[in-house]
């Protein structure tokens, strides 16, 4: 680790002003990607801005919304009443990633920024990286590949979005609240990633200084059916391969209103507007999940380690439909 | 100035090179050895220890980010019933990943997540062990979540 200053302000506008001051500063919350990323080599700040004490922790009601403190851990959120009964899948996503010591250190905000899983970006040792070094090639394309990208790739960046709470949350349209210097403002999750095109190195609207302060949850109607359909290499504590975000309104047999996303498959979290269009007003059948299957993946870019994902992804989505409708 | 609260004790430490992670803390200023550093990136839960009631990882978690937390190491346990539970049922082999797999447990105890063998072995995974000792060690935990 190259050396850095800690500083640990105690209002937010301190802190936005001590990263924002100097390019080179990083926030700090629960420093499982900061850290991480840090001892390898790939993050170097100058300064880091400790931010887990600052007051935006926490979950609150607010009518069809769950206000959630962008500093509320992914255990604390796991553990909110509200979430558990109106929206367990996003409770299943946020248990099924990490390990209980991880869950109790990340936060909500740190968990929609954290990087990608790439190893060769995890590894400044390897030369060709455009997410680490704009321009210098994608090692992941020519070389092995498995934990990547089948949508939105290109041969320029493959890499995976690897968050299982931001998949949940892109299916309820979820909102990014921001402050910086001058503004705050709120920003769609949908609308918040950015595909990689030629600047993978560019992987949010977010800008340097600028602070997620909350992210707002609406709340899924009373009865839905969900669940978070997470396939990967080991049982437990390992990163998806396809996994499935699902949250549907039944009316009897009939499909009367459907979110779904879809992780493990795109270089953002990936929201299934196609599918949900074939699922809405349609009867919960085998033909209308493989359609929406369909619908869901489509245009992807692979390479012979990612190949197997696009069925799987399929399979993936019609086995979450399946279950939440039988 | 820092001060860590360790099994209840205050250690006040200047952090004037931040980069101090709390387990080298715990391990080279503090001499608390138990803690133990296996992949030191946040993957294998060697370095587990309770810090205000929660577990955490040590490695990669900055000492200075401790300041006037109270930290819990397996030395501030005081026989707890799991230790005793790990050597009857023989949970370990070389014993290098114990004191983090214990540290787990006693806090997994506490979150009242150790009802079925499954629910132990998902809240468990965050603790590996390359000798491959988890059967030993699902037993040990079932037999102490049992008589809590
Ligand atoms: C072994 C391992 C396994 C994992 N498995 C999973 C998994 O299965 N599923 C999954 O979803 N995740 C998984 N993760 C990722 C983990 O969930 C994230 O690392 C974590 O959520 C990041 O949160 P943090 O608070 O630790 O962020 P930090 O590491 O502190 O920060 C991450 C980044 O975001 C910035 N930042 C943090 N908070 C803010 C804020 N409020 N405003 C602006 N910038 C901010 C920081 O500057 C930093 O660049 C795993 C991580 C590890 C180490
Ligand atoms: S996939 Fe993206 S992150 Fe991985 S090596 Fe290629 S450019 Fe880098
Ligand atoms: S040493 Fe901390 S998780 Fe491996
Ligand atoms: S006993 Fe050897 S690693 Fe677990």
């Amino acid at each position: 680790m190259r050396e850095f200053r800690y500083e640990r302000p105690t209002t937010v506008a301190e802190a936005i002003r001590a990263v924002s001051e100097d390019p080179e500063a990083d926030f700090l919350a629960g420093g499982t990607t900061e850290v991480d990323l840090m001892k390898d080599g790939v993050f170097h700040p100058d300064l880091l801005v400790d931010i887990t004490r600052l007051p935006l922790r926490g979950v609150r009601r607010n009518g069809t919304m769950l206000q959630v403190g962008a500093l509320t851990t992914m255990e604390e959120l796991a553990a909110d009443r509200t979430l558990m009964e109106r929206a367990p899948f996003v409770r299943e996503a946020l248990l099924l990633g990490a390990s209980t010591q991880l869950r109790n250190m990340a936060t909500i905000g740190g968990n929609l920024l954290q990087r990608t899983r790439c190893r060769y970006f995890r590894d400044p040792a390897v030369a060709a990286c455009n997410k680490r070094e704009p321009g210098s090639g994608c090692e992941a394309v020519n070389s092995v590949a498995r934990m990547h990208a089948i949508l939105g790739a290109s041969r320029d960046c493959i890499a995976l979005h690897a968050s299982d709470l931001a998949v949940a949350l892109v299916a309820l349209d979820a909102v990014v609240h921001l402050q910086s210097e001058q503004e705050e403002r709120s920003v769609p999750l949908t609308q918040f990633y950015l595909m990689p095109g030629d600047t993978p190195d560019r992987e949010n609207v977010l800008r340097h200084g600028e602070l997620i302060t909350a992210i707002d949850i609406p709340l899924p109607p009373e009865g839905i059916r969900s669940t978070y359909l997470k396939v990967r290499d080991r049982a437990s504590y390992e990163f998806a391969l396809t996994s499935a975000a699902v949250a549907l309104t039944m009316d009897g047999s009939v499909i009367m209103d459907a979110r779904v996303a879809m992780g493990g498959v795109g270089t953002i979290p990936w929201r299934g507007f196609e599918a949900e269009e074939v699922l809405r007003d349609a009867p919960a059948t085998p033909d209308t999940f493989r359609s929406a299957a369909d619908g869901m993946i489509h245009d992807t870019f692979t390479v012979p380690g990612t190949a197997f994902k696009v069925e799987l992804a399929k399979r993936t989505l019609i086995r979450a439909l399946t279950e939440v409708t039988s | 100035m820092t001060t860590l609260i360790v099994n209840g004790m205050e250690h006040p430490l200047d952090l004037a090179d931040p980069r101090v992670t709390l387990l080298d803390a715990l391990r080279d200023r503090l001499g608390l050895t138990g803690t133990k550093k296996g992949c030191d990136q946040g993957a294998c839960g060697a370095c587990t220890v309770i810090a205000d009631g929660r577990r955490i990882l040590s490695c990669l978690t900055l000492a200075a980010q401790c300041d006037g937390r109270e930290i819990t190491t397996i030395e501030g346990l005081e026989s707890h019933p799991m230790q005793d539970a790990f050597m009857r049922h023989d949970a370990f082999q070389c014993g290098y990943c114990t004191s983090g797999q214990i540290m787990s447990a006693v806090a997994l105890l506490g979150e009242d997540r150790a009802g079925s063998d499954d629910d132990i072995r998902e809240f468990m995974s965050g603790n590996l062990c390359r000798c491959g000792a988890y059967s030993n060690i699902v037993a040990a935990v079932r037999e102490v979540a049992r008589h809590a």
